[in-house]
């Protein structure tokens, strides 16, 4: 059998590649395939010689959105974050920005309020004494980090779907968007059944002692069933939305259903 | 006309007889790659909160940082699964594991193993495996098994929390997860050599004969 020509008959396949290479993109650029062993690991991926790697990030990003719809189908709004004695509790529970604790916000109440904007019935300010006087709940759950990581802390608050139904929030509506005081404005979107999930809670304490500053004094959203950076800290906005309005880590490439 | 088609089947079947059936060739490459993948976004996930006191270099690792390399671990998952599953049932299907991974004794794998080391093992038939082989392909088929179910755990915790329990809890299925992969990382080593020893082996996993 006559040999099959590779790629364009007459062109050296070298000469192409040469070529080809220097109309990639600049290294800096390829954030999510640095280094020699990431594009060799492409090659054998696709089998091919040259890789486009704008190409591949966009498909990794189609895939994610994939991943986010398997994850919300797999979703179940009545399935449980496992709950843990109070001696399985871990001390000390660790504190974990991309700040140090130093730059964590220092928040006042007396200054903070707390916003509600969006498809809501009453969109009025809430301070933190209207806060507290809520009914809450405790909740003894794993915390999992993205990193891998994971600790047990006991979380105090009111359900999130309580305070929902309080406000007059439209909950056939898409996502809780939420914004936060920490430094570069960190918010982050949740998915409208999460939010109205029995263990989502507007937490005011842990270990039943007022929120201290490193877990997100005045109020954090703690949700078992997300991963910890989908646990936004110092609450100062929630809006309820249609748009998906993306977020700190999110927006970078963190998988943004990203449930437990 | 059909006679001589016949005829020159059977020729060729005697000659060289298929060793590797396309189904078992296709799988395993796909397979090699998404397990390289895999296992190259794992250790940079790994960095991000190691569990023993070292870290993965990055020149060996893949996706620049713990998002890219979560976005390349969470893609690569489904082809490793589909295809692995793809494996499992025409495996068991078509009794390709009954017919080449048993029967299998431990008295079988210590002669295999003596005679491996004195290098009095035979190639010559590839198409049997010793009872070594047997016991690294099966163990390797359980290890790849396990390695999927705690990454199912891990990903899904809660809305999978049965099938974490079966390993303990969360931080013991990342424990498992990493022996897995050390499990893998080290059938790789043996595996390659071992290709690279007896290399028509090797030519049986690219052209079948």
């Amino acid at each position: 059998m006559a040999k099959r020509p590779f790629l364009i008959p007459g062109v050296d396949k070298r000469l192409l590649i040469k070529d080809s290479l220097k109309t990639m993109p600049d290294l800096t650029r390829r954030r999510f395939l640095t280094g020699g062993a990431s594009l060799g690991a492409l090659t054998l991926l696709t089998g091919c010689d040259v890789v486009d790697s704008d190409t591949a990030e966009e498909l990794l990003k189609k895939v994610s959105k994939f991943n986010d719809a398997v994850q919300a189908w797999m979703f179940n709004p009545d399935a449980l974050a496992p709950t843990f004695p109070e001696s399985a509790i871990t001390k000390p529970f660790p504190f974990n920005a991309y700040y140090t604790l130093d730059e964590a916000p220092e928040i006042d109440a007396a200054d903070w309020k707390l916003d509600v904007r969006g498809l809501v019935d009453n969109k009025k300010s809430w301070t933190l004494d209207e806060l507290h006087a809520l009914p809450q709940v405790t909740q003894v759950t794993r915390h999992i980090c993205v990193e891998g990581w994971s600790a047990i802390g006991s979380w105090t608050g009111t359900p999130l779907r309580d305070f929902l139904k309080l406000i007059g929030a439209d909950t056939r509506a898409k996502y809780v968007w939420f914004n936060c005081a920490d430094k570069d404005g960190y918010n982050s979107p949740l998915d409208m059944r999460t939010a109205l999930h029995p263990q989502t809670q507007m937490t005011f304490k842990f270990a039943d002692q007022i929120l201290p500053r490193a877990y997100g004094y005045p109020m954090k959203i703690r949700v078992p069933t997300k991963l910890g950076f989908k646990n936004p800290k110092y609450v100062v906005a929630m809006e309820v939305t249609n748009d998906y309005k993306g977020g700190y880590w999110e927006d970078q490439g963190y998988n943004s259903f990203s449930g437990s | 006309m059909s006679s001589i088609a016949a005829t020159a089947t059977t020729i060729s079947t005697s000659r060289t007889k298929v060793i590797q059936p396309a189904w078992v060739r296709v799988m395993h490459w796909i397979n090699a790659a998404a397990m390289i993948v895999m296992i190259m976004s794992g250790w940079q996930i790994y960095n991000a909160s190691p569990l023993f006191d070292f870290r993965f270099d990055r020149s060996i690792t893949l996706g620049g940082w713990l998002g890219g390399a979560l976005l390349w671990h969470f893609a690569a998952m489904w082809v490793l699964m589909l295809n692995g599953l793809a494996y499992l049932v025409t495996g068991l299907v078509t009794g390709r594991f009954r017919r080449k991974l048993l029967p299998l004794s431990p008295a079988s794998v210590i002669a295999d193993l003596k005679a491996a080391l004195t290098f009095k093992l035979s190639h010559d038939d590839l198409s049997a495996y010793n009872a070594v082989q047997k016991l690294l392909y099966l163990g390797i088929i359980l290890v790849g098994i396990v390695v999927v179910l705690t990454g199912l755990s891990m990903w899904k915790p809660v809305q999978l929390h049965w099938l974490v329990s079966l390993f303990g809890d969360y931080p013991a299925a990342r424990y498992v997860h990493f022996v897995c992969m050390a499990l893998i990382c080290a059938f790789l080593v043996i595996h390659i050599l071992l290709a690279l020893l007896v290399p028509k082996s090797l030519r049986a996993m690219i052209t079948g004969r």
